[in-house]
């Protein structure tokens, strides 16, 4: 089955990010295809490389660069979501003048018609969140 | 993406207080150029978000309500609301705001497409539904 799976919560605040990366995982390993994982809300604190846990935590976004690597998962981070909550990748600090990046590597940011397209092509959206 | 789908967006949460409606409705406006089947359902503190006369500016918060009433503009073609959820806070339709909605190839005319609708059809509804967009 080809599925899209959307997040809605930010990473350790909420349980949804960790059910939306075992799902993922789950899904990838039975053999399905992971359209995208588009983040939405303060899902797209999923995406900052600057997390710094503690060191018997879950690192929930070095979690996330890992199964992208191994699945060339495409992880994109919703640009105006991303904007509001300081998410910023090379071109968005081009464009908006911030002197600093902090993308995790896999990651991407790009506009919600990258949510919209996987809904399209996917058989099914999976949306985490309360 | 030749394809057309229908696509329910479930809007669950009051207006303001969370980022949740104002987002949800971003991604309505902007899926509308990909043409699909679009239907808003509003439960629960969801209801809040079509009510009349709403006013913020007193709360330094953008008004972004008016919106909604462009939305039969961007494509929408159903907005239902709970008929519990409204029950539940002491509201009717009447205090709900009307959205008008017109097919400009076929000059088909609806005045509001905003609609009361009880359990069983909202249950109905999503489970007709392709993709649902949770909010």
């Amino acid at each position: 089955m080809k599925l899209a799976v959307q997040v809605n919560e930010g990473p350790y605040q909420h349980q949804a990010t960790d059910s939306a990366y075992h799902f993922t995982k789950a899904a990838l390993e039975k053999g399905h295809e992971v359209f995208r994982v588009f983040f939405y809300h303060d899902g797209v604190n999923n995406g900052t490389r600057l997390t710094t846990p503690p060191q018997d935590d879950r690192n929930i976004v070095n979690r996330w660069v890992e199964l992208a690597e191994k699945y060339d998962l495409d992880l994109v981070l919703c640009v105006a979501a991303a904007q509001r909550r300081g998410l910023v990748d090379d071109g968005e600090a081009e464009r908006n003048g911030k002197d600093a990046t902090n993308i995790a590597p896999q990651f991407r940011i790009s506009g919600l018609g990258q949510l919209i397209e996987a809904a399209i092509q996917s058989d099914r959206l999976v949306v985490f969140g309360d | 993406m030749s394809d057309i789908k229908k696509f329910m967006y479930l809007n669950r949460r009051a207006p303001y207080g969370t980022i949740y409606a104002w987002e949800s409705l971003e991604v309505v406006l902007i899926g509308a150029a990909f043409d699909q089947e679009v239907s808003l359902m509003f439960t629960d503190d969801g209801v809040y978000q079509l009510i009349k006369g709403s006013d913020t500016s007193e709360s330094d918060m953008k008004n972004f309500m008016p919106t909604y009433r462009t939305l039969g503009d961007y494509g929408c073609r159903h907005m239902y609301v709970d008929k519990a959820s409204l029950e539940a806070r002491g509201l009717t339709q009447d205090d709900l705001i009307e959205v008008a909605w017109e097919d400009f190839e076929t000059e088909e005319e609806v005045d509001n497409i905003v609609e009361v609708v009880d359990a069983e059809q909202v249950a109905t509804l999503l489970a007709e539904s392709e993709v649902v967009f949770s909010f």
